[in-house]
């Protein structure tokens, strides 16, 4: 029987190790799954890498696991939002490196990651610093830069409902980076609001199929970040 | 420069609203951050535009009435929008597919600078101290078929945006096609900067002087009256 619900965050993450590579999903709160992050810090796993679009808000969710002096490397496209402190303390001290990718890019590379393409060629990022130094090719006399996949040890990624199977429905803008994040994790943890049968998610609608998602957390009323800020929250 | 009387010239608005005005019925436009956003508000009447937001949504409509919109229904600026009739739903690597396979009309952004062969800087004053973010800039100069900039034609200071070459780093190398400042309308043609609309009362001398690089005249005459 493939049932791949677990008891609790904690038991999902309870084998990470220090070290690790996480994909977080997100783009700003949308998508967040500040749960899980959460339990990832209960952990005390570190030395993490972390690759996510931003580096969260305040002090919850990933502004709190970079807080919590866990993070020793991130990949993302825009570090720096309104309510962002722990990260631009966290770079100019020199604490956390960061490998900066443009959106699309960082979209592509975990896209490929997860497809078994180890690189490809994209013109995003031509003539510009973060196009510097990298393999350059001509197509049909256009310039492009060879960027490589990415892949993690550890996904977690928040969606709104799945099935016992892990075929995932996302909610509006939330869906962002975690149906490709899903694919390319070792392990993938995604956490719902609810776990259905199988056969209650219309084939026609799953967005992230199963094969993709490794365990399944139940959270039915997960926070937002926004939310948590606005009640001066903090994490742990 | 500093003789420019603060009341000369088009407001975010009029910008915002110039813009929109060039845009043909039916074209599928990516808005960037801060001024390009107010383009929105101003498509003329019996046009239909779909808008797309890196994040994942085409079909944005405005930011919704009440503050209770969903906190997972956000633009790139990470604002509350809605979602108009016909609106779909899709991930980063859809999104970006959109932008970089060419199959967005237009973008319209915002700049530091742009050089009169189209170079545009807009994510990084390169100060060591500052913290370098990029977004999707660098994938829609790279994809999207037109670029629109719409900008203050100097800085706050007073310095050109409009310039020989740019001095931050670039977000994209020859990529713009049209910049809508406070002053005029400039098209970036294989000869460099060249003028399209001049805003009413203010002559060619004046904007010349604010421009860092040389503009070219209308080529037959189509200014304002």
């Amino acid at each position: 029987m493939i049932d791949k619900r677990v008891e609790s965050a904690a038991e999902a993450l309870a084998d990470i190790r220090d070290g690790s590579t996480v994909m977080v999903g997100g783009f700003g709160e949308a998508g967040s799954p500040i749960e899980l992050i959460h339990a990832l810090i209960d952990t005390g796993a570190t030395n993490l890498t972390i690759i996510s679009n931003n580096c969260g808000s305040g002090e919850v969710g990933l502004a709190a696991l970079l807080k919590a002096g866990r993070v020793s490397k991130v990949i993302c496209s825009f570090p720096r939002t309104a309510n962002s402190t722990v990260f631009p303390e966290l770079y100019r001290s020199g604490r956390t490196a960061l490998e900066l990718v443009p959106q699309g890019t960082l979209a592509e590379r975990i896209r490929a990651g997860g497809a078994g393409i180890p690189a490809f060629y994209t013109p995003t990022a031509v003539g510009t610093p973060l196009g510097d130094g990298k393999e350059c090719r001509e197509f049909d006399g256009r310039s492009y830069v060879l960027e490589y996949g990415l892949r993690a040890n550890v996904t977690l990624i928040k969606g709104r409902r799945a099935d016992s199977h892990g075929n995932v429905v996302f909610n509006k803008t939330a869906r962002n980076f975690s149906p490709i994040m899903a694919m390319a994790g070792e392990t993938t943890i995604v956490q719902v609001e609810q776990v259905v049968e199988p056969g209650s998610i219309d084939p026609e609608v799953v967005v992230t199929p199963g094969i993709f998602v490794d365990r399944i957390v139940t959270v039915m009323s997960p926070a937002h970040e926004s939310a948590l800020i606005a009640a001066g929250a903090t994490y742990p | 420069m500093s003789d420019a009387p603060s009341n000369v010239g088009w407001t975010r608005e009029d910008m915002a609203r110039r813009v929109a005005q060039d845009i043909p019925d039916g074209s599928y436009v990516n808005l960037g951050i801060g001024i390009p956003e107010l383009v929105a508000r101003f498509v003329p009447q019996g046009r239909e535009l779909v808008y797309h937001t890196e994040n994942g949504l085409l079909g944005m409509g405005p930011s919704p009435e009440s503050d209770d919109g969903d906190p997972e229904l956000i633009n790139a600026g990470k604002r509350h929008v809605t979602a108009n009739p016909g609106a779909s739903f899709f991930h980063q690597s859809d999104s970006f597919a959109m932008i970089r396979g060419g199959h967005l009309d237009l973008c319209v952004l915002g700049a530091l600078q742009v050089a009169q062969n189209g170079d545009l800087a807009n994510w990084s004053t390169g100060e060591p101290d500052a913290i370098p973010a990029v977004g999707g800039a660098m994938d829609l100069v790279a994809g999207v078929k037109a670029i629109y900039v719409i900008t203050q034609h100097t800085t706050k200071t007073g310095e050109p945006k409009l310039v020989e070459s740019c001095t931050y780093p670039l977000t994209g190398a020859r990529v713009v096609n049209r910049v809508y400042t406070d002053l005029a309308v400039i098209d970036v043609t294989p000869e460099g900067f060249r003028l399209v609309e001049l805003n009413p009362g203010i002559d060619l001398d004046f904007v010349q002087n604010r421009t860092g690089a040389q503009l070219l005249p209308t080529p037959e005459s189509t200014l304002s009256t």
